[in-house]
């Protein structure tokens, strides 16, 4: 039991565990009980899954210098797995009253596809939602990282990921609604998604999903695994040097990462209501660069911060002065990586642990 | 029949009798130009007969100074004055039926009727004419003419001018009007005259006849009952499926080629500042944009102040699109990223921040629309090289011109100042500095002369497809592409690389479509840069190891 307080204590200490109990009682409990407006649950809700990218994001960039610009990639196949699910659950309550999802029928295809079949059960999308982005991620990650591709190259190949995978996703043929994606979602496990309640117990899901994401990540960097990914990060050679392999810790924390933007995905799609190619887009991995910069990297609660001040900004910012939010998100671009490269939390942390 | 043979006999002896009015040459004795000329002042008799006899006659003299006077009675624009002399009414200026005939109208002018029976006899005669006129464009039209209307009438006329005809691209178009004409003979020896002309010829447009007359119809008969027809069939057939593969071939190429020296334009500015600084830029692509809107404020400010000059428009672009990516680089460089050398990580997000300014600042000043760039007029066109293989002239000066940029890159790098210390400050810049290079300075002239490389491609780009806000965006993935395929700090590994990105693309489309031929193209760099990350060619050496 000891032993369990004791790595307790080296994940926070003990105002920093008070101050995430309480965080979490307003975010999951208080914020749930009193009456949000509807438009607020989804908006926070959406947030939160950025926050767990964010999160996702920083233990690769923050920790183990791998700046990742294909993230979206594995956040939109986590959102198609359970987009697909959902596709399949409208059954004949689609426009063209088939079993077949509405875009399959315009295509005039006669039955799923193989990669369709199994997606009508819950428990298999869940896990595709996160196995598939696993897996991806794996083996593009075994291939880099045995090539030692590092730094910027590593950042392009990833960016191109995306480029591809996009393009291939808007493709009719595919078999994922090209263009227009997966929509007009109308229940998830037999709730409605239209429900208010439905959509609250989604909110409070995904909290729970963001703090269990937080938890785990802490967990990780404050263990030894945590010191070697700082190692690396810091010094790859010398880690070679004292009898580690890298290319491991790596594609571990490399795979993980993607798993957990899989679940972000999956949370963020019923949510949200639609999941198309353009959440592949390579400028939507860029800005999950930035959400994490502008956090702190190296934080983990700064990424997730970053997340959801960016956000909260583009969300205000593009209704009240569309014009401006391009040169706002520019100049955070900058002024970020010019001015406070430790990012808004790193730079409150006086004791300079986060970021060296 | 044929004049012009005729035509330089007589231009000989004028010429030596009259070196200096070899102008004569052109004009007829004095006999025939009164036989012309009454032939067509008989154009107005309203004896059908007489007509159709001076019609007659005028068609088998083939002399093509009849045919305006011709084309005039078929289109009814042709009229007599009280004199018995005709002339040409077009849409109000009267002028001579004859040609050369200084004569003006006596009295008022009538139409002459032409009944329909008159021009069924018009057309052949016109054609006839044409087949025989000076001008090649005309006579080629006339062929294809008569190939699109078989008649015996007109096939009579093919072979006469067969025969006579001295230019190669028209005696081509006769034979296939023959062969096209005798395809549909029922002698069978016409037919295989006619499909052994073809197999010579390799037009691919006979691929469907000589299809069916190697296939059966629906029911087990042949459709040429003549097996030698067959036989010739179907060897031509091979022969112009082949050259469909050539050509499909040479399109490919060049298209690749094309598409190549565009990425090319692209890449080259990024080899300089991302191989050679290590700067990773992603407003790359927002300096294609800025040459290209260059570009187009160049064509308004012609279109203003010069529009008699609109065609030279795109020659100031060039430099004018240099000097502004040029400007926009070093004011870039000297503000942030020189701040940021070395964390190549910071850098590329640094730059994006640019990048979504430079675009957001283009969209207010020009709108979020893409705008129109014009091609100049000796850029529009272009020139057949196999039937079906255009070289349209914008790709053709694209090519030449991103070989004259490589020629320029290739110069400020190996034989200026500027590139002798560039070079040195990639290979060690401690050392540089050491002998007194100002390495800042150094750097700030080559990241605005590679900004300026892209603004030159975004010349080209504007001659090659739309101009908006989001131009860059669209080359940024390839131009990064082609520098990490080429590899870093060699100029041949950029070209190389840009090339064969763009001849796989083009080359992949037919296969895959043009997504998935992109798709496949990203799949094998990834791959490819597993087995060599450091690209095509490589720098060996010391210096070789970085980031």
């Amino acid at each position: 039991m000891s032993a369990l307080t004791t790595r307790l204590g080296e994940m926070h200490g003990k105002r920093g565990w008070i101050a995430l109990a309480a965080t979490f009682a307003v975010v999951g409990v208080v914020l749930p009980l009193v009456h949000m407006p509807d438009y607020l649950v989804a908006l926070l809700g959406k947030f939160f899954c950025y926050a767990i990218v964010a999160i996702a994001m920083d233990l690769i960039w923050g920790f183990t210098g791998i700046l990742s610009l294909g993230h979206g990639v594995f956040f939109a196949i986590g959102g198609y797995a359970i987009g697909m699910y959902l596709m399949l659950s409208i059954g004949e309550q689609g426009v063209y009253r088939s079993k077949l999802p509405d875009f399959m029928v315009f295509l005039d295809w006669k039955e799923l596809p193989w990669f369709w079949r199994a997606s009508d059960n819950f428990l298999f999308s869940c896990l595709a939602a996160l196995v598939v982005p696993g897996l991806l991620a794996y083996v593009f990650g075994y291939f880099a990282f045995r090539s030692r591709i590092k730094g910027v190259y590593f950042s392009i190949i990833t960016q191109a990921l995306t480029f591809a995978l996009m393009l291939l996703f808007f493709r009719n043929d595919t078999g994922f609604g090209g263009n227009n994606g997966l929509t007009d979602f109308k229940q998830l496990y037999g709730y409605p998604l239209a429900d208010p309640h439905v959509k609250l117990g989604l909110y409070v899901i995904t909290v729970v999903a963001l703090f269990l994401t937080y938890l785990l990540c802490r967990f990780l960097v404050t263990a030894k695994v945590g010191r070697i990914l700082r190692a690396i990060r810091d010094a790859e050679s010398r880690v070679m040097f004292c009898g580690y392999d890298p290319k491991k810790y790596k594609l571990f924390v490399w795979t993980l990462s993607a798993v957990l933007c899989g679940l972000a995905g999956a949370l963020y799609v019923p949510q949200v209501g639609i999941i198309n190619p353009s959440e592949m887009q390579p400028s939507n991995s860029i800005e999950m660069a930035i959400w994490v910069a502008v956090g702190g990297r190296a934080t983990l609660v700064g990424a997730a911060v970053g997340a959801l001040l960016i956000n909260a900004a583009k969300s205000y910012f593009t209704v009240a002065l569309p014009e401006a939010w391009l040169y706002i998100l520019g100049a955070l671009f900058i002024a970020v990586t010019l001015f406070v490269p430790k990012g808004v939390i790193g730079s409150l942390d006086k004791s300079g642990r986060a970021f060296s | 029949m044929r004049s012009p043979t005729r035509n330089r006999s007589w231009l000989l002896a004028a010429l030596f009798a009259f070196v200096a009015l070899a102008w004569v040459g052109r004009s007829r004795p004095a006999w025939a130009d009164d036989t012309l000329a009454s032939d067509i002042d008989h154009l107005g008799s309203t004896d059908p007969v007489a007509l159709h006899d001076t019609v007659d006659h005028l068609a088998k003299a083939g002399d093509a100074r009849a045919l305006p006077a011709l084309q005039a009675l078929d289109d009814g624009k042709l009229k007599m004055d009280t004199a018995g002399h005709a002339f040409i009414d077009d849409n109000g200026s009267v002028k001579s039926a004859v040609p050369g005939a200084n004569r003006a109208p006596v009295g008022a002018l009538t139409a002459v009727e032409v009944d329909n029976s008159m021009r069924r006899e018009l057309g052949p005669a016109l054609a006839a004419l044409r087949l025989s006129a000076p001008e090649k464009d005309v006579r080629l039209a006339a062929a294809q003419e008569l190939a699109g209307h078989p008649s015996d009438d007109a096939t009579v006329l093919l072979r006469t001018a067969e025969k006579n005809e001295k230019d190669p691209d028209v005696h081509a178009e006769i034979v296939l009007a023959l062969a096209q004409v005798d395809l549909a003979s029922n002698d069978a020896n016409r037919r295989l005259a006619a499909v052994v002309a073809l197999q010579q010829s390799g037009d691919i447009s006979f691929k469907g006849d000589m299809e069916r007359l190697t296939t059966k119809d629906p029911q087990g008969e042949f459709n040429e009952p003549d097996p030698r027809v067959r036989q010739a069939a179907a060897a031509t057939l091979k022969a112009i499926e082949n050259k469909i593969a050539l050509i499909s071939v040479v399109g490919n190429l060049f298209y690749g080629i094309s598409l190549g020296s565009v990425l090319l334009l692209a890449a080259l500015g990024l080899a300089i500042t991302f191989g050679l600084m290590r700067v990773i830029n992603m407003a790359h692509g927002e300096m294609l944009m800025l040459g290209a809107y260059a570009t187009f404020s160049v064509q308004n400010f012609f279109a203003a102040h010069f529009p008699n000059h609109m065609n030279w428009y795109l020659v100031a672009a060039v430099p004018a699109a240099f000097l502004l990516s040029f400007a926009v680089g070093v004011l870039l460089e000297r503000t942030i990223i020189q701040r940021l050398y070395g964390r190549p990580l910071e850098t590329l997000l640094a730059t994006w921040g640019i990048s979504l300014i430079l675009i957001q600042t283009v969209r207010v000043i020009y709108g979020a629309q893409n705008v129109a760039v014009a091609n100049p007029d000796w850029l529009s066109g272009g020139w057949q090289l196999l039937p079906g293989v255009v070289l349209t002239y914008s790709r053709l000066v694209v090519i030449v011109f991103s070989a004259a940029v490589l020629l320029f890159t290739w110069f400020v790098m190996n034989r200026t100042k500027l590139g002798l210390e560039l070079r040195a400050v990639v290979q060690n810049r401690e050392m540089a500095a050491a002998i007194g290079i100002a390495t800042r300075r150094v750097d700030m002239w080559t990241f605005g002369i590679g900004s300026g490389i892209a603004g030159l491609g975004g010349v080209a780009l504007s001659q090659l497809g739309n101009v908006g806000p989001e131009l860059g965006q669209n080359y940024i993935v390839d131009s990064f592409m082609v520098v990490v395929l080429g590899g870093v700090g060699k100029m041949a590994g950029t070209v190389v690389g840009a090339m064969g990105l763009g001849i796989a693309n083009k080359f992949l489309e037919p296969f895959a479509g043009a997504v998935l031929g992109k798709i496949f193209i990203l799949g094998f760099i990834i791959l490819f840069v597993q087995k060599r990350p450091q690209g095509l060619f490589a720098l060996k050496g010391r210096f070789a190891e970085v980031g």
